[in-house]
This record gives C-alpha cells, sequence and structure tokens, in this order.
C-alpha cells in the first residue's frame, strides 16, 4: 500500500459517485449511479487509515471483512478484494448498490467523525463489478456431496445465499419459485434504475454453474405444501418466501380504478417490463402528463414515485405522515428523488379517495398531521389536526405502507409457530423453526426488512441446515 | 416450458388445450386455476382447469379468444410449448351435498363450471345444469355435461338451438315449476352473473359466483385482483376465486376489468398488424423464390 500517513489520508475528500444528469435519467430507467472508477476507488481505498479495531466492521450485519478488501483495492488487487468480502457477503454487487450504508458500516467509519466516512458500499460496489465484468463471477470449490437435498423456497436473497452456501457445502439444492423469474424482490421490487435485472441475474446463473437447481412457477403450499417436499425426499426445507402481503390504507375509494399497491404498479413495471409496452403485453397506467402520488417514506415509495416520474408523470407527490426526520428510506434515494423533481407533501394523512362516475380516481382527501409525543418506537406520533382536510388532485395512487406476510405457508403448513402477524417463529441463532428439518429467514420472519439482514439470514440458516443433516446420518 | 398434448378448436374462437403439467394434474381440484405466460413478453394470464388426467400427467384447459393473449394462445397446436404454467391457484370451491344442485354456464363459462358440477354430482347432489350460448355453435361441452349430470338444459339467445332465450329464463321456469333447488353455481359474463344472483336473491338460495378479475401473480402477492365482497376488500386469486353471489359487488368488478381497454384494444391491433406483417414477409420470399 503507498506509504500515506493517517494525516495525509484524512486529507483525501470522500469520492462522490459519478451519475447520470437528473435531467437525463428521470427519462429512462437506465442505472442512477454510474460506479466508481479505478481511479476514484484507489483514491477512496486510501481515505482508509486501517484502524487496529476497526469499527466499521461492527456495523455491517454480516461483518464483511472491509479493512481487508479496502487494503487491497487501494492496492489494486480487486479479485483478492472480491474473493475477501465474498468470505462473508454474497451479494456484493447488490449490497454495494442498496444497503442503507449510511446506518450500518458507514456510519461507524471513524474517518467520518471530521470528514465523511470511507465510502464502503462504493467501494464494494466497484469490488464486485469489476470481477463481474473482467473475469465474471468465479464460482468457488465444491465440498464431497453428502448426497443430502435441500429444498429452499423462494429466490430472493435469503433464499439465494442460503443456496450458494448449501450447495458449496455439498448438498443437493432445489430452489422453488412462485414466480417465473429469479431474484424475489430484487427482480419485480426494486426497480432497473437502481439495480439492473443483469446483475441479479448474473448471480442467479452463477449458482446455477455450481449446481443449483431452480423450479420457477413453484407455489409452496399449492404446487407442493412443505410436508410434500419433506416427504419427497428433501431432508431439510428452508422457506424464505419474504413479506409478499400488500397493505392498504382501508379507507374509502380504495377500489378505484387508478389505486395501486407497491407491489403492483413495481411489478407490472419490472417483472413484466410494462414501461416496455407495447412490444411487452403487460400495460400500465398512463402516468404521461398525469399527477401520481404515492403514500409512504420509505424504499419501496420512493422506487414507486421515481418509477411513475420516469414513465412521464407531470406531477409526482411523496405524501408522508410524519416529517422528513421520520422518512425510512435512504438518504441517498430521497436526495436522488428530489433531484429528479419528486415533491414531497410531509405531514398529511391520506383519509378518502374521490373518483369520476366511471370508477377512476381524480384526486385525494387528506388531513393535516402535527407531531406529538415520541411512540414506541421512539418516533413522534402524528396527530390530526381537525378541519384541515383539503384535496389533491390526482389520476394514479400507489400504497406503499409496507408488506404483511403472505398466508399460504401458514394455512397450509399450520404445525409451525407464527407470530400474531404471520410471521414465522424462529430461533435466532439458528433459523430452526418449531418443525423439525425447516428452517425459515429474511422478510417472512422479521417482516419488511433489508437485503443485507435476508442473506444474513440465509447463512445462518445454510449453516445450521449443515450442522443438522451432517448430524441426522 | 410446457408441451401441449392436444388443441383442438370446439367452437368459434374457442380452443380446447391439454397441457403436460403432472403435478398440477394430480394436484387440482375443482374451482383451481392456472396462470399462463406464452411467451417472454407475454402477460399473465389466468385460466380455469377444467379437466385434468393423471395418467397422461395433463391438464384441460378451454380459452376464449378475447384479446392479444388469448387469441396468440388459440394459434398454439398440437406439440407447441407454453414457457410458464403455474398452479394449482386459488380456493377449491366448497363441495358438499346440497340436495339439487343447479350448475349454470354462460359461453365459456361453461368450461369453469364443468369441473364443478362434476365435483358436486360425486358428492351425491342431484344435478342440473344449464348451458348457454349466444348460438349453436358457441355451446360447447354439451356432451361432457351429459354426461355428469342428470338434466341439462342447453339455451340459445337466438333460438338456433335448445330453449330460446337466455340462461336465466330457463332457471326461472324451473323455479315457477315449483322445482327444488338448493344450490347455484353461475359462471359466465358478468351481467349474466349478477342477472342470476338478483333471480335466487329473493328465494335466498345459495348461490356462488367465480370472479374474473385483472391477476398479475395470483398468489396475494400485488392485491390487483381485489374485489368487494360483503363490503369488505377480497384478494381474488386466493380468497377465491368462488364467492357468495348475494354479496359480490358487481359494478366494482366491472369497472376494474375496465382499466386497461384502451392498453388492450392496443395490444391487440399491434399483435394483428405485426402477425400480417410476418405473413407478408412470408408471402413476400415465397413469390423471390
Ligand atoms: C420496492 C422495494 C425496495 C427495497 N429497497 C431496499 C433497499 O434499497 N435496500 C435494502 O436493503 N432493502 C430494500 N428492500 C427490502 C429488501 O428487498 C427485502 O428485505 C429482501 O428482499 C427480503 O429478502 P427475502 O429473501 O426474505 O424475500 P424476497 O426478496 O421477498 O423473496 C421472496 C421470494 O419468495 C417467493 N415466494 C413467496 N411465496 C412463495 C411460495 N409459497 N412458494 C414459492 N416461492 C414463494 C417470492 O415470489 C419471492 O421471489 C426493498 C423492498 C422493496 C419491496
Ligand atoms: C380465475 C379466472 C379464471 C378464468 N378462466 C378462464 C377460462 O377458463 N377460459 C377463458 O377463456 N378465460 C378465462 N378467464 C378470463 C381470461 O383470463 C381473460 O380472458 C384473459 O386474461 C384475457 O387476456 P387477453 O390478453 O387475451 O385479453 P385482454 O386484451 O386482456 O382483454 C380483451 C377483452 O377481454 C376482457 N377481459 C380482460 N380481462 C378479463 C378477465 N379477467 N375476464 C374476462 N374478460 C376479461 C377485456 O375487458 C377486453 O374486452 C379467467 C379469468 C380468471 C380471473
Ligand atoms: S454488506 Fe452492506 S453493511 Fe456490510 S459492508 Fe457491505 S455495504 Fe456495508
Ligand atoms: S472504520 Fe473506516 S477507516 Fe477504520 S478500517 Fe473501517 S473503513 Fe477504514
Ligand atoms: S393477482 Fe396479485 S394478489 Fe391476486
Amino acid at each position: 500500500m503507498e506509504k500515506l500517513s493517517n494525516k495525509e489520508r484524512m486529507k483525501i475528500v470522500r469520492q462522490s459517485m459519478p451519475e447520470q444528469d437528473s435531467k437525463v435519467r428521470r427519462n429512462n430507467f437506465e442505472e442512477v449511479n454510474l460506479g466508481f472508477t479505478e481511479e476514484l476507488a484507489k483514491l477512496e481505498a486510501l481515505r482508509c487509515i486501517q484502524c487496529p479495531k476497526p469499527t466499521c466492521v461492527e456495523g455491517c450485519p454480516v461483518g464483511v471483512k472491509i479493512k481487508d478488501f479496502i487494503a487491497l483495492v487501494a492496492e489494486g488487487d480487486y479479485l483478492v478484494a472480491a474473493a475477501k468480502i465474498k468470505e462473508d457477503n454474497m451479494l456484493p454487487a447488490v449490497c454495494g448498490r442498496v444497503c442503507p450504508q449510511e446506518e450500518q458500516c458507514e456510519v461507524k467509519c471513524v474517518v467520518g467523525k471530521k470528514n465523511g466516512p470511507v465510502a464502503i458500499g462504493r467501494l464494494e460496489r466497484f469490488v464486485a463489478d469489476f470481477e463481474r465484468e473482467h473475469v465474471g463471477i468465479r464460482t468457488p470449490d465444491l465440498k464431497p456431496r453428502t448426497g443430502k437435498k435441500v429444498a429452499i423456497v423462494g429466490s430472493g436473497p435469503a433464499g439465494l445465499s442460503c443456496a450458494g452456501d448449501l450447495i458449496q457445502m455439498g448438498h443437493e439444492v432445489t430452489v422453488f419459485e412462485a414466480l417465473h423469474d429469479l431474484g424475489g424482490v430484487l427482480i419485480y421490487g426494486i426497480p432497473e434504475f437502481r439495480l439492473p435485472k443483469e446483475i441479479v441475474k448474473a448471480e442467479v446463473e452463477s449458482l446455477k454453474k455450481l449446481g443449483v437447481d431452480f423450479q420457477t412457477n413453484a407455489v409452496i403450499g399449492l404446487t407442493d405444501t412443505v410436508d410434500e417436499l419433506l416427504q419427497n425426499g428433501y431432508d431439510a426445507v428452508f422457506i424464505a418466501v419474504g413479506a409478499g402481503l400488500p397493505y392498504f390504507l382501508n379507507i374509502p375509494g380504495e377500489n378505484l380504478n387508478g389505486v395501486y399497491s407497491a407491489n403492483e404498479f413495481l411489478t407490472r413495471v419490472n417483472l413484466m417490463k410494462a414501461y416496455k409496452f407495447p412490444s411487452f403485453d403487460t400495460p400500465v397506467f398512463h402516468c404521461k402528463d398525469k399527477n401520481v402520488a404515492v403514500f409512504g417514506g420509505g424504499n419501496t415509495a420512493m422506487d414507486a414515485v421515481r418509477t411513475s416520474k420516469r414513465l412521464g408523470a407531470k406531477n409526482a407527490y411523496i405524501i408522508y405522515r410524519r416529517s422528513d426526520l421520520e422518512m425510512p428510506a435512504r438518504k441517498e434515494e430521497i436526495h436522488h428523488a428530489k433531484e429528479e423533481g419528486i415533491e414531497f407533501i410531509y405531514l398529511s394523512n391520506p383519509v378518502e379517495f374521490v373518483g369520476d362516475k366511471n370508477g377512476w380516481l381524480t384526486g385525494v382527501k387528506v388531513q393535516k398531521m402535527e407531531l406529538g409525543e415520541p411512540d414506541s418506537s421512539g418516533r413522534r406520533k402524528p396527530i390530526p389536526i381537525s378541519g384541515s382536510d383539503y384535496i389533491i388532485d390526482i389520476d394514479m395512487a400507489v400504497i406503499a405502507i409496507g408488506n404483511g406476510s403472505n398466508p399460504i405457508i401458514q394455512k397450509t403448513t399450520p404445525d409451525l409457530q407464527y407470530t400474531k402477524w404471520g410471521n414465522i417463529v424462529v430461533d435466532e441463532s439458528t433459523m430452526k423453526t418449531t418443525k423439525k428439518g425447516v428452517f425459515a429467514g429474511g422478510d417472512i420472519v422479521t417482516g419488511g426488512a433489508t437485503v443485507i439482514l435476508a442473506m444474513g439470514a440465509g447463512r445462518k440458516a445454510a449453516a445450521a441446515i449443515n450442522e443438522f443433516l451432517r448430524g441426522s446420518k | 416450458m410446457y408441451k401441449i398434448l392436444y388443441a383442438e378448436f370446439i367452437a368459434p374462437n374457442i380452443k380446447k388445450f391439454r397441457i403436460e403439467v403432472p403435478k398440477i394434474a394430480k394436484k387440482r381440484q375443482a374451482g383451481q386455476f392456472v396462470i399462463i405466460r406464452v411467451d417472454e413478453n407475454g402477460e399473465r394470464v389466468p385460466l380455469t382447469i377444467s379437466d385434468s388426467n393423471i395418467e397422461e400427467g395433463s391438464i384441460t384447459i378451454i380459452v376464449q379468444g378475447v384479446g392479444k393473449t388469448t387469441m396468440q394462445l388459440n394459434e398454439l397446436e398440437t406439440g407447441d410449448f407454453i414457457l410458464d404454467v403455474v398452479g394449482p391457484l386459488g380456493k377449491p370451491s366448497h363441495i358438499e351435498n346440497f340436495g339439487v344442485a343447479v350448475s349454470i354456464g354462460g359461453g365459456v363459462g361453461t368450461a369453469i363450471a364443468y369441473p364443478t358440477a362434476v365435483a358436486l354430482k360425486k358428492a351425491g347432489n342431484y344435478t342440473i345444469s344449464i348451458i348457454g350460448g349466444r348460438t349453436k355453435d358457441f355451446v360447447i361441452l354439451e356432451d361432457e355435461m351429459k354426461e355428469v349430470c342428470d338434466e341439462v338444459f342447453v339455451t340459445t339467445d337466438d333460438g338456433s338451438y335448445g330453449y330460446h332465450g337466455f340462461v336465466t329464463q330457463k332457471l326461472k321456469e324451473l323455479i315457477d315449476a315449483k322445482r327444488r333447488i338448493d344450490f347455484v353455481l353461475a359462471i359466465g359474463p358478468i351481467p349474466m352473473m349478477k342477472a342470476v344472483a338478483e333471480v335466487t336473491r329473493k328465494l335466498k338460495i345459495k348461490t356462488v359466483v367465480s370472479l374474473n378479475p385483472i391477476m398479475v401473480d395470483g398468489t396475494g402477492m400485488c392485491g390487483g385482483c381485489r374485489a368487494t365482497v360483503d363490503n369488505k376488500t377480497v384478494f381474488v386469486c386466493v380468497d377465491g376465486p368462488e364467492f357468495d353471489a348475494h354479496k359480490v359487488d358487481f359494478e366494482l368488478l366491472e369497472r376494474r376489468n375496465r382499466t386497461y381497454k384502451k392498453d388492450e384494444e392496443q395490444a391487440l391491433s399491434f399483435y394483428t398488424c405485426h402477425s400480417n406483417e410476418t405473413i407478408l414477409n412470408s408471402v413476400e420470399s415465397e413469390i423471390k423464390k
């Protein structure tokens, strides 16, 4: 590594991410962030002072060896750096793009106290992209085959990472996916402009190369039940079905034409490619020159509203019940949304959708809110201001207030233990459910969370499943 | 890829397929459906499983060409492949021995009513079916229905075959003749289902209809298929597709099904003019030869 003193390192400013101009990108679905060049990556890597006790690692839910991989980047050893990250994180190209780094690894970086933290996520992305673009994703050696078979239900980050570990450990792995395409939220939820589908496909391809068997069009519970999988020769099952039940607001007018759940809107656009209609057959509301409102303040809401802008919306609003301080979306996404011309309406709560005589949405009645005392989550609770109702004219609405758990597994596997919200109860250290040979992880256990947490859960489960299979000879 | 083992038109624009999907053939119950996607750019469309053959590992679907996807599907022949078939989706029909059960099918709705009529018969019901079509050509599954039902009445709107009139008129006649009826299943166009519901409402005859909203995933993930039943929102793909006819908000269903009317027309014209182009191209290359 170049001999620089810590003082010199600290003088280098945090390198910003090259990105598509906001005026251009609001009209296309191409990726917003363009990625570091080698020069930028090296320079950024030099900012890391190689702490003897790297606090950054504590912030990463899966403990990526951040200090080590950054040292390798500074030396230009990108492929070794990629291997180093992959010891802990199977999906660096994905996590480098979508992890909330500002509240995980980067917030713990000591350099951040003065100058802005080392851009760990951007470096992670650079390294993963470098590997994929130059040599392709490299596949590790496999342990001798054990003859044991594992069924994984769901192909989101939890399922994919569990599959990757188990196949390396020598087991046979089949992933069952309800949809016709693989990747879970990474493919149907997060839009192309934030996570190109090509990257997800490359990850899936590398798992196929390792020998993971993927079966699409298989809704477990209906096509086969969990019990049938166990009877049909699978020695263990990992349930990673995500949080796939859209919440609605339960206010009048919600079934008017033009009111969507975020899941439906994003699935039509991302999975079914409605933005390419009529070359692709699935249509979606014509946002062009229309007013669109998205309700919610998380990543999903940002994805939906920015998608509507790209489909040509004249005015695209985020309508959020609390203030900007409470918004759960990543800061970068909020910032990008603002640059793209999204309008934010805070402290406003929808109370009714109104429509025309043909049943099409024409507006939403919202009530203004003020912030009261902090609630159980520590956030200040919004309280309605009476008599403050007014109507915002909109042609399309997207409800992005979160997802519950899809009941198909619960209905068909009643002998697992569930919380009152339908989440599967597991032992947190092993992801074991209350049923022998059945493990679960990701959003179906935690409720809507993050890609890296789902991935971590998949790996934890893989370790426990391996132990279970080797113990049960 | 799923192989088409058999494909034959059974009425103008209505085609019957047997598709190789052994798992679904074994699993499916009356009232359930599949979602298919014809090719890479295709839409996901729901179609009822009309029958199955476990030995052959096939399911039967009967498809009416009404728009781009169904017409494209109906161009496929024996030996062709369909990209995606997923199922069996939806709740199976609620079957019990009601006593006398009447299954009413309008148009392609007969194909959807058929498996449930079979199950009702098996459960010990005296089964009557009323199947209707615009004209004689559009009456489907008459022989199949006759095989399973105790009585079959055929109606045509123009009187070209069977009873001259709507299925509801035949139902009313049975009621007026003081025939005992304990249960009615009605499947067909929304106005027909609505009309049947009105006939049986006053008499408090338990009536079930199968709803056909626009769907995407079919697993309860998107909420696009929502309908209002008993003043509550339901997701038809997982809570249905069958519901109490007297509690369904049919206007809402009709309205929501019109959401993509213009797009559907555009997709169809885009499709037909492109197929014309293909035909033209092949004719041109023939001429060149
Ligand atoms: C729009 C959106 C944006 C997001 N943005 C971010 C972000 O920027 N950063 C971040 O960290 N997180 C983000 N998240 C959250 C993150 O995507 C999820 O926490 C993560 O994907 C959960 O992974 P999972 O593997 O548990 O489930 P999922 O990714 O939900 O995958 C579950 C899979 O299981 C399949 N399935 C469901 N039921 C069955 C069944 N019965 N049989 C077979 N298959 C089934 C589903 O079709 C799906 O493919 C976002 C989520 C959404 C919706
Ligand atoms: C649970 C379920 C089971 C079904 N079973 C069958 C079946 O066994 N056989 C069969 O032929 N059809 C069935 N349908 C209807 C079928 O799914 C639609 O006809 C099909 O999706 C239309 O697609 P398209 O692209 O060909 O036409 P589109 O271009 O989408 O529509 C063309 C025309 O059909 C109307 N239409 C659109 N969607 C529907 C719909 N869901 N139902 C009725 N009309 C619609 C439109 O208003 C339009 O006028 C079923 C629908 C559901 C929800
Ligand atoms: S996986 Fe996420 S949290 Fe961990 S180091 Fe990478 S970007 Fe940071
Ligand atoms: S805390 Fe920051 S400076 Fe220290 S090792 Fe981690 S990334 Fe480098
Ligand atoms: S089709 Fe998506 S929830 Fe029913």
